[in-house]
C-alpha cells in the first residue's frame, strides 16, 4: 500500500504523536485553565508548550498570539469573519481552496468586495497583479502559501511587502506548507498566519490555530464565538484580551497534546532536511510522469517552486477512473476530482473533470514514487 | 505585626500564569501556580506563588519581558 494522500491529511503519523496522546489521556485528562487542582494545570501546561513549540516554528514573538481552532478552515473564517466590514475591499487569488473561497464570496453577499487576481496556468500569482488590485477601501490580501491542487508556492515576503506599504493585512492560507516550507512570520511579512495540525504538521486532526501579529488591531476582529475561557468568570462579558477573547469552550487538550509531540519531531527532524527530502521525490516524481506518453502534468513542474504535491491527468480517462484503479489494483491512494478548489481548476484548465493529485509527504520513498510511476505508465498503456 | 506568608502574581489567565511561570523558571526563581486566592478574586482561575521576599526582583524581571498582569500582591496569614 502506497499513501499518496498527504495533501489531505498526512499518515502515518509519528510514534511520538500517538504515544503524547496516550499519555495525556492515561495521566492527564483534565480540563485546562478551568481549575486550580494539579491535573488541570498540567493540562494547560501542555496547552501552553504546544503554543510555544508553534511561536518557535513560526517565528512568533509571544505565544499568547496563537489562537487555536479547529483546523485551518476555522482559522480563515475567524481572520476573514471576524475582521472585514461591509464596504471593505478583499483581494484573493485565484488558486484559493474553498475554505478560504467560500467565506469570501459569503463576505461578498454582506457589501464586501471580493477581487480575485487571476493566476498564470501554472498556479502563479504575480505580485504586480497584486498591486495593481489594491484599491483605498482595501483591507486585506487573502491568499495560499502553496495550492492544494498543484503544489505552486507563493511569493509571501514581496506580496507582504506590497500589503505592508499600501497599509492592509495579508492573510496567509498555510495548510499545505506550515512544517513542510520553513514560515517565519517576521521576514515573510505575515498578518495573520491560519495553520493546521494534520498535513504536513504530522499532528491529530481537530488542531489548528490563528496567528494574529500586532498590525491587527484586536478591537476590530470579532470572535466566532464566546463563551467559557477559564478567566475574567466573574464577569458576563468576553474577556478582550489574547488568546482568550477567541478561544472559548474546553479546547481539543488531547489534539493539542499530539500536536505537541509532532512538532518536536519536526524540530528534531529539521525542517530543511523535510524539505530537501520532499524536494527530491518531487522531482522524481514530476521528471518521471513527464516521461510517459498520454500523461500531462500540471503546475510550475518544478519542484524548488513547489511543494510535494503533483496533479497530473492521463488523456482519455477520467480522474475518477484513474484514482479506483490505483486503489483497487495497485494499492495506491490519492485524491482525484477537484480537490474542494474549482477556482484552482478553472485556473489550471481542469474543470469540471480534475485532476489526480499525488500527496507526497516525509514518510513516502523514492521506490514508492518508482512504483507509482510504473503503475501510472501501465494504466496509460492501456488507453493508448 | 503583619504576617506576610507569600506574594502572588494576579494574571489574566492561565496562559499568562504560565508565561509568567516559564519567565521566573528560566530565571531561577521559585514558584508555583495556585488557585487564586478568595481575598484577590473570585476568579476561577490560578495565579503565580512567589516568595515575598522574591517579589521586588520578580516585577523587574516581568516588566522586562512585556507580560500582561494584573499586579503584585501580599498574602497574609
Amino acid at each position: 500500500m502506497i499513501y499518496f494522500d498527504n495533501a489531505a491529511t498526512s499518515w502515518p503519523t509519528p510514534p511520538c504523536v500517538m504515544e503524547a496522546l496516550a499519555q495525556f489521556l492515561q495521566n492527564c485528562g483534565a480540563n485546562p485553565g478551568r481549575s486550580g487542582h494539579r491535573l488541570a494545570i498540567d493540562a494547560a501546561r501542555i496547552v501552553y508548550n504546544t503554543r510555544e513549540a508553534i511561536a518557535k516554528l513560526f517565528n512568533v514573538s509571544d505565544p499568547l498570539r496563537i489562537i487555536f481552532t479547529m483546523n485551518v478552515t476555522e482559522a480563515i473564517n475567524l481572520a476573514l469573519r471576524g475582521y472585514v466590514q461591509p464596504g471593505d475591499n478583499i483581494i484573493t487569488s485565484s488558486m484559493e481552496h474553498n475554505s478560504m473561497m467560500r467565506p469570501l464570496r459569503d463576505l461578498e453577499k454582506t457589501s464586501v468586495q471580493l477581487k480575485v487576481v487571476q493566476c498564470s496556468q501554472n498556479g502563479k500569482l504575480d505580485v504586480d497583479d497584486v498591486k495593481a488590485a489594491i484599491q483605498s477601501n482595501t483591507v486585506m490580501i487573502a491568499i495560499n502559501h502553496a495550492s492544494n491542487v498543484v503544489g505552486t508556492l507563493q511569493s509571501l515576503s514581496e506580496i507582504g511587502k506590497v500589503a505592508r506599504n499600501h497599509n492592509v493585512l495579508l492573510l496567509v492560507d498555510a495548510a499545505q506548507t506550515g512544517g513542510a516550507y520553513p514560515i517565519d512570520m517576521i521576514s515573510d511579512n505575515i498578518d495573520l498566519l491560519a495553520f493546521t495540525g494534520h498535513k504536513s504538521l504530522y499532528g491529530p486532526t481537530g488542531t489548528g490555530g490563528l496567528i494574529i501579529n500586532e498590525r491587527v488591531d484586536i478591537n476590530r476582529l470579532k470572535p466566532l464565538k464566546t463563551g467559557g475561557t477559564g478567566s475574567g468568570s466573574e464577569k458576563e462579558h468576553q474577556p478582550q484580551f489574547l488568546p482568550d477573547k477567541y478561544e472559548s469552550g474546553t479546547p481539543n487538550v488531547v489534539g493539542l497534546a499530539g500536536l505537541g509531540a509532532a512538532l518536536h519531531w519536526i524540530s528534531q527532524q529539521d525542517i530543511k532536511n523535510i524539505r530537501s527530502y520532499e524536494l527530491k521525490l518531487t522531482a522524481h516524481l514530476i521528471s518521471g510522469l513527464q516521461q510517459i506518453r498520454n500523461v500531462k502534468v500540471y503546475g510550475c513542474l518544478d519542484a524548488a517552486h513547489q511543494t510535494a504535491t503533483v496533479s497530473f491527468n492521463i488523456d482519455g480517462l477520467q480522474p475518477s477512473e484513474v484514482g479506483l484503479k490505483l486503489d483497487e489494483q495497485l494499492g495506491i491512494m490519492c485524491r482525484v476530482g477537484l480537490h474542494c478548489s474549482p477556482a484552482s481548476h478553472n485556473t489550471i484548465c481542469t474543470f469540471p473533470n480534475g485532476t489526480i493529485r499525488f500527496g507526497l509527504g516525509f514518510f513516502n520513498t523514492l521506490s514508492e514514487v518508482d512504483a507509482a510511476l510504473s503503475a501510472v505508465k501501465q494504466i496509460a498503456k492501456v488507453v493508448s | 505585626m503583619t504576617n506576610i506568608q507569600y506574594a502572588a502574581i494576579l494574571v489574566p489567565s492561565t496562559s499568562h500564569a504560565l508565561k509568567v511561570e516559564k519567565i521566573l523558571k528560566e530565571a531561577a526563581v521559585t514558584c508555583k501556580l495556585i488557585p487564586v486566592p478568595r481575598q484577590l478574586s473570585s476568579d476561577c482561575g490560578v495565579c503565580v506563588r512567589i516568595n515575598n521576599s522574591d517579589a521586588h526582583a520578580v516585577k523587574t524581571i516581568i516588566d522586562s519581558k512585556n507580560v500582561t498582569y494584573d499586579g503584585i500582591f501580599q498574602i497574609e496569614k
